[in-house]
């Protein structure tokens, strides 16, 4: 077991290798860059500052040399905590992600305690009551989750609380909150208006997890095992969660690394249309605006986050079910 | 039976009825019994696809919307493209069959409208004087039948061509909404083809050298496999939108948007037919080819490709909708298509901030059509799934 974590997390190593060189790739994409166009304002405005600015940060970051030293410079800052500079908002990029990869973070674990917290009992239920009209009602409402892209989703909401209840609903804070220091009042907020995205977020998952759990389950059920369980008297609630239910949450703990990704997308799309101060506001004018450290580190942060999810996902079932062996 | 024929000509037993239609059912059994044992492949999956309700009823509202996408330019009442300013935000206009408790030819009613003098925005009001009458088959602006047939006959609209009805409304330039998402329909259920193509070729081509190969092969094309699926799609796809160059012409960035939507996509098919290679190699019938001297070419897209098609098929349908998820969702956030294209990405872009869809709440309705075009996909691809194994 020790030894299959140890690989597990040497194998870490040309992964993380891997992600940075496509983030820095799809940074370097677009044609021309922000600097430059930065540089010919500065110049017709004749600001000495700026134009001493732009020279340091192409000194620092080794903007106008190859792409592999350019790729260097930025690999082995990160690895010391120098994410770039974001010439956008004039600040380095670790300094804005570092609130916002907080509260990124939060969403991400609010909805997965969400999706398990649903999806776990309504697939259980659907399972053991099938073809009845309670299973159908729980696949129907599944297929819609799924198929209702996270946008439309946070555009509804937003438009029946705003309708009928006459309160908006963008952002985590209310405006009163917006800049003040952490504190009960604030933590509190933060929950009344959290919900939202993660109702939101969490809906497409929670269908595709129901749907795998209640097939699990449906294979397990008729097994003799479980037959051996009841005919030893164990009540049905009883037998049913002890044993079934616990080798058909197996595909749960594997699908962490798939649905961390799922999550991430979805909540990058729904924070732009709640505009949260979250990853995907910042992400979306960076990438538009050319401000390429940020839009990099953004998307490389968000991919090390996933790559971690499957590997604590893996190290979570070997240790579960000791059938899984690894050589 | 045999006890029947030993009876002398003419005297059949009288059989009580319940027995006499036990008989029938074990004939019918055994007919339709003979039926399976000689039917081919494709004939037994049709029969296991046809017992699936919802999935033919899929099957059927897609080819509707294929037929739509094709015909689009007939079927749409009015030009997608032209901006009326008297038309702005004006609402949907109901067709009508019912007047006075009897059933009438279709008509719809006019719109009234004035400008708010406060907030300097033109309301409607459906005007009840007024009545439009419907037809098919009526005049309209010109343009070409599938590219060929220059005509201006479209399929239904104001039997009067002066006279306009936007049965969905308009947008904010005055743009009729129905027309625009019958042109959308094609735009995005190409784009949903077009990149899981693109998917399968990457899909086959790798999973089936994965498969075949085995080895370190295997192993690097898996873990290139296991890496793409660990990075988040969407801000990889938004990453790599955005460096499309603002001044291509749309058709390129049509191109562009489905290779990126296909380059992260192929991952699940490798996986597919990389598994059902594995399976495959040690059968029986494999070695058969083999040792009767196929190449390897020969044992591959002869005897192995033919043998899992109906799964690559089944998996496809249930990658499309992902697809056509993920071209709605990077033309909302303005990264994907842009105008003049139309897809209905393009047109939720209108529905973007909540003030658009409080004034004008019609534009949330495309929406609903990419609803109801995933849920289709997936009860398509159940049902495909489902057939794609009639032995099972």
């Amino acid at each position: 077991m020790t030894s299959y974590i140890l690989r597990r997390l040497l194998y870490f190593i040309p992964t993380l290798l891997a992600i940075s060189l496509v983030t820095f790739f799809i940074i370097q994409l677009p044609p021309g860059d922000f600097l430059t166009s930065f540089e010919a304002r500065a110049l017709a405005s004749g600001d000495q500052a700026d134009l001493e600015r732009v020279e340091q940060l192409r000194e620092r970051y080794g903007l106008d040399q190859p792409w592999y030293v350019q790729y260097w410079k930025w690999f082995t800052g990160i690895l010391v905590g120098d994410f770039g500079y974001s010439f956008q908002w004039k600040q380095p990029v670790a300094d804005l992600l570092g609130q916002r990869m907080l509260l990124t973070f939060l969403l991400a674990l609010a909805t997965t305690v969400f999706v398990w917290a649903v999806a776990i009992p309504m697939g259980i239920y659907a399972a053991m009551r099938k073809n009845t009209v309670g299973d159908y009602a729980v696949s129907f409402t599944g297929f819609i989750g799924l198929a209702t892209p996270d946008f439309l989703l946070a555009l509804v909401l937003m438009w029946v609380a705003f309708f009928y209840f006459d309160m908006s609903v963008g952002g985590l804070f209310s405006p009163e909150f917006e800049g003040a220091p952490w504190s009960m009042a604030k933590v509190w907020d933060l929950l009344g208006h959290l919900w939202i995205p993660v109702v939101v977020i969490g809906t497409n998952g929670t269908a595709g997890l129901i749907r795998i759990l209640r097939a699990n389950l449906l294979d397990e059920l008729h097994k003799p095992y479980v037959e051996t369980a009841r005919a030893k008297g164990l009540t049905e609630w009883h037998l049913t969660a002890k044993h079934p239910v616990r080798v058909a949450l197996n595909p749960f703990i594997s699908g962490i690394g798939d649905t961390l990704p799922g999550l991430i997308s979805g909540a990058t799309i729904t924070s732009i249309v709640l505009s949260l101060p979250t990853a995907g506001p910042l992400l979306l004018q960076s990438l538009l605006s050319q401000d390429m450290y940020l839009a990099g580190s953004y998307i490389f942060l968000l991919s090390i986050l996933s790559v971690l999810g499957v590997l604590i996902s893996d190290i979570l079932l070997a240790w579960l079910d000791p059938r899984i062996r690894y050589q | 039976m045999d006890v029947a024929r030993n009876l002398p000509n003419g005297m059949q037993p009288a059989l009580p009825a319940d027995v006499a239609e036990e008989l029938a059912a074990l004939e019918r059994e055994d007919a339709s019994g003979r039926a399976v044992a000689t039917a081919s492949q494709w004939k037994l999956m049709w029969w296991r696809f046809r017992k699936h309700t919802l999935a033919k009823v899929s099957l059927a509202v897609l080819g509707f919307l294929f037929l739509v996408a094709i015909f689009a330019d007939a079927i749409a009442p009015y030009d997608p493209t032209v901006t009326q300013s008297n038309r702005t935000y004006a609402p949907p206009q109901p067709i009508y069959i019912i007047e006075n408790g009897r059933l009438t030819w279709p008509f719809a009613l006019g719109l009234k409208s004035t400008i708010d003098a406060e907030s300097l925005r033109r309301m409607y009001v459906l005007d009840h004087e007024q009545r439009i009458d419907m037809g098919l088959f009526v005049q309209g602006e010109p343009y070409r039948l599938l590219g060929l047939f220059e005509t201006n006959t479209r399929l239904f609209g104001a039997s009067n061509g002066a006279q306009q009805v936007s049965v969905l409304g308009s947008d904010r330039l005055g743009r009729d909404l129905f027309s625009r998402m019958v042109h959308a329909t094609r735009i995005s259920l190409s784009i949903g083809l077009a990149a899981v193509f693109v998917s399968l070729l990457l899909g086959v081509t790798l999973g089936g050298i994965s498969g075949y190969v085995g080895g370190r092969v295997d192993m690097v094309i898996q873990r290139v496999v296991e890496f793409i699926d660990a990075i988040p799609s969407l801000p990889l796809w938004m990453g790599l939108s955005a460096a499309i160059p603002l001044t291509w012409p749309p058709l390129w960035v049509y191109f562009a948007i489905t290779l990126v939507l296909s380059l992260l996509g192929w991952t699940g098919m490798a996986r597919v037919v990389r598994g059902r290679f594995l399976a495959m190699r040690e059968e029986d019938f494999v070695m058969a080819a083999r040792v009767s001297g196929s190449g390897e070419r020969r044992i591959i897209f002869r005897h192995m490709l033919p043998s899992f098609v109906s799964h690559i098929i089944a998996s496809l349908t249930l990658t499309i909708p992902g697809r056509i998820l993920g071209e709605t969702s990077l033309s909302f956030l303005g990264l994907g298509l842009k105008e003049p294209i139309i897809s209905y990405g393009v047109l939720l872009q209108d529905a973007q901030n909540i003030r658009a869809v409080a004034t004008a709440p019609w534009l949330i309705v495309p929406a609903l059509v990419v609803v109801v075009i995933v849920i289709a996909y997936n009860f398509l691809g159940d049902g495909l799934r489902d057939a794609a194994d009639p032995y099972a």
